[in-house]
């Protein structure tokens, strides 16, 4: 599935798998704190509504359905708008990172 | 590790002179997909390019199907009355199923994702357009010279479409 090398590393005192990019490769690793701690790296402060995107873009995945900046702004959860407010400098990538969801592979 | 390393790359800025339907949406995704990784981006839209901004055009581009050869079509059918119709409606077809929004609303991404929107002053005043027949979100009209200006800095590119 994954032709890129993975790598264990440790999130809140847990050993998650990781591709090389910092993506976890298994979803069902993740927790709460692993996701902040991995906010933490990418310089976001994680508020309520953070997590809110966050917990949709889990959802879409699970579903196996590919995300794209328009299908989340189309969620109801947040505005394209805001969503580039919460995760500034590449939404979907951040937001995906601190998901343990894999990155995006849309081009929209 | 972090998907904020630096990047060498800091700017878009794309100048739109056409109106055909791929020219149009390559230009939306070359600025939408910066802005998606962090990249600023900016559209001068000039000559036949300001369709794409104003609003009684916008929702008719069409993809062109006389002197395309990349069409397949030869020339005399690609002329044909609705053959421009026919590649358009099924390009739509094929961008809606990939995702992609049409055109109106994928101006609206861009203005929301922080693309600035710039039409070109001489291109307004050849075709006699004023502001008020373009969409609300563009942000400005400016000379060659203030693109230019707004093009400073490192890590800027220009692309022309």
């Amino acid at each position: 599935m994954n032709p890129m090398t993975t790598l264990e590393k440790n999130y809140a005192g847990q050993c998650v798998m990781c591709n090389e990019e910092g993506y976890l490769t298994q979803l069902d690793q993740w927790t709460q704190e692993i996701g902040a701690e991995i906010a933490a790296e990418e310089e976001i402060e994680m508020t309520e509504k953070h997590w809110e995107v966050i917990s949709f873009l889990q959802e879409q995945c699970r579903k196996e359905v590919p995300l794209t900046i328009r299908r989340v702004g189309k969620s109801g959860v947040v505005s394209i708008k805001e969503f580039y407010q919460l995760f500034p400098n590449g939404p979907l990538k951040k937001a995906s990172r601190i998901a343990g969801i894999p990155k995006p592979v849309s081009c929209i | 590790m972090s998907t904020s390393n630096p990047r060498k790359l800091k700017k878009m800025m794309i100048i739109l002179s056409k109106a055909t339907l791929e020219n149009v949406y390559a230009c939306f995704i070359l600025a939408n997909g910066a802005r998606m990784e962090g990249i600023e981006s900016e559209i001068f839209f000039t000559f036949f390019g300001l369709e794409a901004i104003q609003k009684e055009r916008l929702k008719d581009l069409h993809v062109a199907t006389v002197g395309n050869p990349s069409m397949h079509i030869p020339t005399l059918i690609g002329g044909l009355p609705g053959m421009e119709s026919l590649a358009t409606k099924m390009m739509k077809n094929k961008i809606e199923k990939l995702d992609i929004p049409p055109i109106d609303e994928f101006l609206e991404i861009l203005t929301a994702s922080g693309t600035k929107l710039w039409a070109c002053k001489l291109a307004m005043d050849m075709f006699d357009l004023t502001k008020e027949k373009l969409i609300e979100d563009v942000d400005g009209v400016l000379t060659v010279g203030d693109f230019y200006d707004r093009a400073e800095g490192d890590g800027t590119h220009v692309i022309f479409i």
